[in-house]
């Protein structure tokens, strides 16, 4: 029953005419995205291998990011199915945390630190610099998919403040010249 | 195990990870290798070691040698200089900024002078990823003084005698926490350890979880065993991989040692833990927020009562700890409880860690006795205010705090007094702020972040801190008139009373508190400063919602 994903599309279609307001995950994923059935399969395995899925809702999402990307709709209900919980659950698990986003990333994902403190050392203005040179806002991805740019709370390098993280790459000390620069490493 | 002549320790936590440690382990590998001293001189990854302004910083023992700043293109100098020749690097030894000398023992400098390293007694001293440096520094020794010479009363006596209050903020008295939790009759019970660290500017449970893993395993199966469960949870960020990998570690070592597992010490006492990891939502750093994230469900607070010590994780008695309270326990247990009594003040005992960060020139971690000065801590430890300029505030307790100005310098820290000044503890973030900051800014700041981080729970909360946000909005862009101060001011009051849990009632406090210290700045972006309806015409706060 799991791996018949494109029949919870069908489902899921008749049940969006009902709804009275149609749900904001996922809009910029158009539905009909395709994940290979290797990923499908991936989940499901780890979902059977667990000893018990009571409470582990969190744990699977995260293993779904992981494999996924993102948590577009399908995913979250190919879950809600598996568990035998109603999607409405696993969604308002997933709106709830900030870690989990229902949308695609870009190639590289911009982390600007906007603890406390990177922001009392210019945190700010490194932000809006990086929006003015992407020309989009936070959680957003830039147009040639290159880019997705976040504000995150303390990625914990305090010392070296303010801090960019692109992908696992930590820069520390920028300065708001400096956004340039970093940007192009990522551009070639 | 090989003996070693020299020991190389080089800090690899996060902070220090992020500006290259990594290859600079590599490089002294390396080098250390083609210089043929392979099987004479090891390198070992520890955890922080606080500095973490000057990292990464590179330490040689035996002879007690402390490099800072040390890039990957400096290994080749210390191993040739010091390591095959035995010289020091001068160019890579701290320099005491007043007096401009190069300081080579970390003894002799400011920023450790004054600490006292309890609960990061390992941090920066052991390979965090080998039980048995765990072991040869007295590690699993408390839980076998516990399970072999101790009942489970005489444990929850220790404790309660230390005076050890919970470090998370709240400063619950932990013996006490746990004597409830052992009342509890139930088959089934839980200890969990809170690594939710979710103030923005606070690291202090990571490098604790990074620098020495075993040292909260260990407190928590003393927990166990002393309020009667059997399974424990480390409920932890996903945003911290790597105390993630290291605690991984951790566990599995632990359980190949039989510390972990089944009779534990040859008793009858079981006790294995799990990981479970948080998803981004600063609320569940609230016991009751905590427990139903553990559970897979949204992380939100519950009433109380009933506590978690009564009805918590799938209902069961559930007694909930924060990491930095974990890390004394061992040490309480082996040196006594009228050791670490003996530390602190009166109604505050043992250490508390800072992660102290902003405008300060000593960036880090620092572990101070209770009872020391602010002052102390921004001029002695945190050697001043950066670039010269003047101090203008110090924020505590996070985004639940308040902050402190120039006069409650002399006040000493602790649970009671920061209270009393208007602040609170809270888990250990202190931002400091020089005179180029606007404090109403920082008020925004901070109720941004609340605001966010709200879980929609309460009517209060979800709506007062964006409508306190809009007015604060309002203001900055300097449009504000008297009757927003007005309102912002009534509308503080009604969150902090009306709110479910402490994230909403202590959500106005840097408002508050920016207004208390600085009503100036306030005064000075506001329109009309003149209208007759000025400060203090906010509704007392037993008298919202009557007719006066």
């Amino acid at each position: 029953m799991g791996n018949n994903v494109s029949g919870f599309k069908i489902i899921y279609r008749k049940e969006v005419r009902i709804m009275t307001k149609p749900q904001t995950i996922s809009v910029t994923a158009p539905a009909e995205e395709e994940f290979p059935k290797e990923k499908y399969d991936e989940l499901e395995q780890f979902i059977d291998g667990m000893e018990t899925t009571k409470g582990a809702l969190i744990e699977i999402l995260h293993k779904a990011q992981g494999i996924f990307g993102y948590l577009p709709r399908d995913v979250q209900l190919f879950i809600a199915r598996k568990l035998g919980i109603p999607g409405a659950e696993v969604f308002g698990v997933v709106s709830f945390y900030s870690y989990f986003t229902t949308k695609p990333r870009g190639k590289h994902t911009i982390s600007v630190c906007m603890g406390t403190a990177c922001y009392v050392r210019g945190a700010d203005k490194i932000l809006e610099k990086m929006k003015e040179k992407l020309g989009i806002e936070s959680n957003e991805i830039t147009e040639d998919g290159l880019f997705t740019l976040k504000d995150v709370r303390c990625i914990g390098a305090c010392g070296l403040a303010p801090v960019v993280m692109v992908d696992d790459k930590v820069f520390g000390r920028v300065k708001v010249e400096e956004v340039d620069d970093i940007l192009n490493q990522y551009r070639k | 195990m090989e003996k070693m002549r020299m020991n190389v320790l080089i800090c690899s936590g996060t902070g220090c990870m992020a500006s290259e440690s990594e290859k600079v382990i590599k490089n002294l590998e390396a080098i250390i290798k083609a210089r043929g001293f392979a099987n004479e001189v090891e390198v070992v990854k520890t955890g922080c070691f606080g500095f973490c302004e000057q990292g990464p910083i590179v330490k040689i023992e035996p002879d007690n040698v402390f490099y800072v700043r040390v890039g990957p293109k400096d290994a080749k100098e210390i191993v040739d200089e010091h390591i095959v020749k035995g010289r020091r690097v001068e160019r890579l030894l701290y320099k005491d900024p007043k007096e401009n000398k190069p300081i080579s023992r970390q003894e002799d400098m400011q920023f450790y002078k004054k600490q006292l390293r309890v609960a990061l007694r390992n941090c920066g001293f052991i390979n965090p990823e080998d039980i048995y440096e765990y072991i040869a520094a007295g590690g699993y020794e408390a839980l076998g003084k516990a399970l072999l010479e101790m009942t489970r009363d005489e444990v929850i006596e220790e404790i309660k005698a230390s005076g050890l209050r919970g470090r998370g903020g709240g400063g619950f008295p932990t013996g006490l926490k746990w004597e409830i939790t052992k009342k509890q009759e139930s088959e089934v019970k839980f200890i969990i350890c809170n690594a939710d660290e979710g103030d923005p500017g606070a690291f202090m449970d990571r490098s604790i979880l990074e620098g020495d893993p075993h040292s909260v395993i260990e407190a928590m199966a003393i927990g166990a065993y002393a309020i009667g469960a059997d399974k424990g949870i480390i409920y932890i960020r996903a945003e911290y991989p790597l105390a993630i990998s290291r605690l991984t570690t951790a566990l599995k070592q632990a359980r190949e040692a039989g510390l972990l597992g089944k009779r534990i010490f040859d008793t009858d006492f079981n006790f294995d833990i799990d990981i479970k990891y948080g998803a981004g939502a600063f609320v569940c750093g609230e016991e009751t927020a905590l427990i139903n994230s553990c559970e897979g469900k949204r992380g939100e607070p519950n009433y109380k009562p009933p506590y978690p010590a009564q009805e918590g994780y799938w209902g069961h008695p559930t007694c909930v700890n924060n990491v930095e309270t974990f890390a004394n326990i061992p040490v309480i247990i082996t040196k006594g409880a009228q050791w670490f009594a003996s530390i602190g003040t009166e109604k505050s005992k043992g250490t508390k860690v800072f992660a102290l960060a902003g405008k300060i020139n000593n960036v880090g971690l620092v572990e101070v006795p209770m009872g020391v000065t602010l002052r102390e801590i921004i001029y002695g430890i945190g050697g001043g205010i950066q670039g010269g300029r003047k101090f203008k505030a110090i924020q505590t307790g996070g985004p639940s705090g308040g902050v402190l100005t120039e006069k409650d310098l002399d006040a000493q820290i602790d649970y009671d007094s920061l209270l009393a000044v208007g602040s609170m503890m809270g888990s250990g973030g202190m931002i400091v702020m020089d005179e180029t900051d606007n404090m109403v800014d920082i008020a925004k700041f901070y109720l941004e972040f609340t605001m966010d981080e709200s879980c929609g729970r309460c009517t209060p909360c979800r709506i007062g801190t964006k409508r306190m946000y809009e007015l604060l909005n309002k203001i900055t862009s300097k449009k504000g008139t008297m009757a927003d101060i007005d309102a912002l001011k009534q509308l503080a009051y009604m969150i902090k009373d009306g709110s479910l849990c402490g994230l909403g009632q202590t959500a106005p406090n840097p408002v508050i508190s920016t207004m208390k210290h600085f009503w100036n700045e306030y005064m000075d972006i506001i329109k009309d400063v003149d209208h007759p309806q000025g400060e203090g015409r906010y509704v007392p706060k037993n008298k919202i919602g009557m007719k006066s």
